[in-house]
């Protein structure tokens, strides 16, 4: 079977990420192979068929729906403007007429002579596709995308809300424990993505949006001071196109919880650095984590270390390839590769009663053991920062790296 | 696409190819029974980086192989039939979900009426109904063409009319769909298929509507008149597509075809099967829940009648955050024999959420774990009850008392004649202790009188469905033996009374001779052991006021079944309601509990409140 323990969340100073960005429906693309783009770039086209709108003819004129065709005074095909008349009915000499007028700008797409029915298409949409990071076109799907390359540091959480942006990174915590509220947060951050530590209140979402801010990262946040901030309660976990104005990725959980020291860390040494983030999260087959790329030139960073709990070599490995439309799942390798659980191993335990905690692996038993529930599980046993030793389902834990 | 069956099965293998996990079992003739013999899972293989379900398959099969020592894959793939040296089966099938399942949309022209019908057909069916439009479903018609775009089915099921009716309404949604063009949810450039079911009459029409822009499919009308409901033309063409474009379109499945010796058949459809199977073995109407991480599903069989449910948003990971949010907290706090944190339990619950493979590890946090589960099976009853309904728009004779009370959809399903109820998915088949999945569906579901309680142990329900259907004797052997945990028998008694009242006296004649009395007052629940497969004649006796099936106060003659929990007398009420005031609640709640040996007693004397 698959793993046991989840194999944690991507934390890589250095990784390249290819990320696909393919038109809903076949349209043009823009770009050429090997062409540098940036974030807001328009890489691919398309015209999505125009909303359709359906009048009622017939019954607006007072006729039979047999008799549509006859007195319609544009025919399929025919272009027309909102309020132009598209049917007319004269009966005894004119004492009787009415006439239908179309609701809006558009072609003739169809007149029904059971329902009386007459569809007005409205104007192709345009559809665009940006590309998302800032990084190069390595793949040209003709007439449906490109796959852009970015090289820098890949950083998952856990929880997001809100799509696609990008901007520059202020940490605003001295550390990962440090509660990011709305006092921390001026004017001055407009069009910046914001670094907390343990907790964003619900004050400081709000101020973030109010002051322009593009996104906000943080270890933790309250369940109600996120529905509060949404409008509306989540029942799904499939996010990502909520209307808000700003992108938030926690990277540990609800509640106040300490962001990861190595997640801080990296955060910290990128900050003046655009980066680009997705909140869109996923949690089923397939899952999709929200995820925070920021550009870094390979020379600067000799050292380079694989994702958290990769455990890989070299770890250039391409993170995944993204779905239609848009970043798509996270990196389906994460956790591929890796040592998985051994004593060392650092872990955080994700649920009661140390949720949160952060411990090593101190003893791994082979055979299942009978945990307080009575249930029959694998378990591990801990050794917490705190120094206390502790038994824990492998279920529970997750690997980190600091 | 008939299914190529040998004259004699000895040997039979098949799997469940899950979202998550490929299922594999092997069932062999053991003298004149077929048993279960063993079982291998893997994950399943479908998405990236492998994108061949048939990968997964094979290691499932392999951990078959080497649990039995015996050969049953070729590079071809499954070897059949059987070979003299003992390599093979004779028969391997197969079930699916993978790939996100069969996902629909339904349309028709009236909503409680061909529209209704053609959502039981496509659930019966084993789709997911992403969601149904009508005529009148008072949404705007923009408002219909911008859900329609925006959704990706797989198919669509449109009807409405009855044959030789009007012909308007159902042009007028079949011209929407041509207007909206939703696009499919597999592949660019396939036409989506559209099956018609409706009015035989607004046929050409539908070909000229539909006909260049869709992959339509005209099969006979689900309500041909009023007083009648057909499915079954509809769901073998759903299976048909399914397996043409749905399962043709996922990666691997053209092969995995050719190795079965059925039509892959989407595992809630089997399932469906399977609990027909069960109905008729035992006789008794059946219902039957799955809940899962995302969804739940629930199969009622009453006499005839069968019907599935998808309650697409209720389950116990991925969608537990739409259980708190459709049940309310205080819906959910109230199975909880303790004080808890209001702001504590929302995030320990979207914690679950992000994290969905996490296990209760304190009886704090599986008291809290099953208490969702309560609300999720309880909505998805609620829920089943819309859809189980009789036909609608058909004119029946008027009483004086319809005259004065507006009878809307009236759901047929009779708790007083449930005969058997069964449970699957993780929160029921793996609760540490088997009464405990007793008594989360004796709380959801409330059965009246005397119900028989099972679980599905392992989940080999799809596989049983879809053998049912070459090897129906097969099937309901091994479901009965193998697949089944017999838990016992609930008695609950209908009606209210005061805390302490009688309500309930038993006589029970046991195997082996023993007599055994017991009188249970009103509030109170008891359990006696009665083992698997033990049966013990009872005489039930409501008290004034109660009835357990033989209308108040009537005694009852019956067989009690055991199981690995036994007898439970449930005398807490039908419709059972907890006290409102919290302490009082706690109080009972854990009285219950020792009644029942829920839970060990240590953990309920020391809790707090």
């Amino acid at each position: 079977m698959a793993h046991a323990y989840t194999p944690g969340l991507k934390v890589s100073e250095y990784a390249v990420v290819r990320r696909q960005r393919r038109l809903p429906i076949p349209g043009r693309v823009l770009v050429e192979q090997g062409q540098r783009v940036s974030p807001d770039t328009v890489v691919a086209e398309a015209s999505l068929p125009g909303n359709p709108n359906t009048v009622n003819a017939a019954a607006a004129l007072g006729a039979d729906p047999s008799d549509l065709p006859r007195l319609m005074v544009k025919k399929v095909g025919d272009a027309v403007k909102k309020g132009e008349v598209i049917a007319r009915y004269r009966a005894l000499l004119g004492l009787v007429s009415g006439t239908c007028t179309s609701p809006v700008d558009g072609t003739i797409e169809s007149v029904s002579e059971v329902t009386g029915q007459v569809v007005v298409r409205e104007p192709p949409i345009p559809v665009q596709v940006r590309a998302y990071l800032e990084g190069v076109v390595t793949e040209v799907m003709p007439r449906e995308g490109v796959v852009v390359e970015a090289e820098g540091a890949f950083i998952q959480g856990i929880f997001g809300v809100g799509g696609e942006t990008y901007g520059e990174i202020q940490v605003l915590g001295a550390g990962p424990d440090d509660v990011l509220d709305a006092a921390a947060i001026l004017p001055a951050h407009r069009g910046k993505v914001l670094v907390g530590g343990a907790l964003v209140t619900g004050a400081a979402l709000r101020r973030a949006a109010e002051v322009g801010a593009r996104g906000v990262v943080a270890g933790g946040i309250i369940d109600r001071d996120l529905v509060a901030f949404l409008g509306h309660d989540i029942g799904v976990a499939i996010t990502g196109h909520e209307d808000i104005p700003i992108t938030v990725i926690v990277t540990e959980g609800f509640g106040r919880m300490t962001m990861a020291h190595r997640t801080f860390e990296l955060l910290q040494s990128l900050s003046g650095r655009v980066a680009s983030l997705n909140g869109a999260t996923q949690i089923r087959a397939g899952v999709m984590r929200p995820e925070i790329v920021v550009p870094v030139d390979r020379p600067r960073l000799p050292r380079v270390a694989g994702g958290a709990g990769t455990g890989r070599a070299g770890g250039a490995e391409p993170a995944d390839a993204g779905g239609a439309g848009g970043a798509g799942p996270a990196d389906a390798d994460a956790g591929e590769g890796s040592q998985g659980l051994v004593p060392g191993t650092r872990i955080r335990i994700i649920r009661e009663p140390y949720f949160g905690q952060l411990a090593h692996v101190t003893e791994l038993p082979p055979e299942l053991q009978v945990i307080e529930t009575e249930a029959k599980v694998r378990i591990l046993r801990a050794r917490l920062d705190s120094g206390e030793l502790v038994t824990v389902p492998r279920a529970n834990v997750e690997i980190i790296e600091d | 696409m008939s299914a190529k069956v040998p004259a004699e099965i000895t040997s039979v293998l098949a799997t469940d190819c899950g979202s998550t996990t490929t299922k594999a079992i092997l069932i062999e003739k053991r003298g004149e029974e077929y048993r279960l013999v063993v079982r291998g899972e893997a994950p399943t293989t479908v998405e990236r980086p492998f994108e061949d379900v048939t990968m997964g398959v094979r290691n499932a099969v392999r951990e078959v192989e080497e649990l039995t020592g015996r050969r049953i894959l070729s590079e071809e793939g499954i070897i059949t039939p059987r070979r003299p040296d003992g390599s093979g089966v004779d028969l391997y099938l197969s079930t699916s979900s993978a790939g996100g399942g069969l996902q629909m949309m339904v349309a028709g022209v009236v909503k409680s009426m061909t529209t209704e019908s053609a959502q039981r057909a496509a659930l019966g069916a084993g789709a997911i109904v992403m969601d149904a439009v009508a005529v009148d479903d008072g949404r705007k018609t923009h408002e219909k063409i911008a859900l329609i775009r925006h959704l990706r089915p797989d198919m669509i099921l449109l009807s409405g009319g009855v044959d030789g009716g009007t012909i308007t309404h159902v042009v007028q949604i079949a011209e929407l769909l041509a207007a909206a063009e939703p696009r499919p949810r597999l592949g660019i450039g396939f036409r989506l298929p559209v099956i018609y079911a409706g009015n035989r009459d607004a046929r050409p029409h539908m070909e000229r509507i539909l006909g260049e822009r869709f992959d339509l499919r005209m099969v006979e009308n689900l309500r041909p008149v009023l007083e009648k409901e057909v499915l079954g033309p509809a769901r073998e063409e759903i299976h048909n597509l399914f397996m043409e474009h749905v399962m043709a379109q996922a990666p691997g499945y053209n092969k995995l075809m050719t190795w079965t010796g059925a039509p892959i058949m989407p595992t809630p459809a089997a399932v469906g099967l399977g609990m027909q199977t069960a109905a008729r073995e035992y006789g008794l109407n059946v219902i039957g829940v799955d809940i899962g991480g995302a969804t739940t599903d629930v199969f009622s069989v009453y006499g005839e009648r069968f019907v599935r449910t998808v309650s697409a948003n209720l389950g116990m990971s991925y969608s537990i955050c739409n259980v708190l949010l459709e049940a309310g907290l205080p819906n959910i706090v109230r199975w909880i024999p303790f004080p808890v944190d209001e702001a504590d339990i929302r995030n320990r619950i979207r914690n679950k959420m992000i994290r969905p493979t996490t296990i209760p590890q304190t009886l704090e946090e599986l008291a809290i774990e099953q208490a969702l589960a309560r609300e999720a099976l309880r909505l998805a009853f609620e829920h089943h009850k819309t859809l189980a309904v009789g036909l609608k728009g058909v004119q029946r004779q008027r009483t004086i008392d319809d005259t004065f009370t507006q009878t809307g959809a009236e759901t047929y399903i009779n708790l007083m004649e449930l005969g058997m109820l069964i449970g699957s998915g993780g929160v029921l088949s793996h609760a540490p202790r088997r009464v405990q999945a007793a008594l989360m569906m004796l709380d959801a579901f409330g059965p009246e009188g005397v119900t028989r309680l099972a679980v599905d142990s392992i989940f080999m329900m799809p596989q049983l469905g879809v053998l049912s259907t070459v090897h129906e004797k097969a099937a309901a052997q091994v479901f009965d033996r193998d697949c089944l945990i017999h838990l016992g028998t609930a008695v609950a008694p209908v009606g209210q009374g005061r805390e302490g009242e009688p309500c309930l006296a038993v006589t029970l004649h046991l195997p082996g001779g023993k007599t055994v009395r017991e009188e249970v007052p009103f509030g109170h629940i008891r359990r006696l052991p009665l083992e698997v497969g033990e049966e013990a004649e009872a005489e039930l006796h409501p008290a004034r006021g109660f009835d357990v099936g033989r209308g108040r106060g009537h005694a009852l003659r019956t067989t009690l079944h055991g199981g690995v929990v036994g007898i439970i007398l449930d005398c807490r009420g039908r419709p059972l309601a907890l006290p409102s005031e919290p302490a009082r609640r706690w109080q009972k709640l854990r009285e219950w509990a020792l009644a029942v040996d829920l839970c060990p007693r240590g953990f309920l004397e020391k809790l707090p409140g």
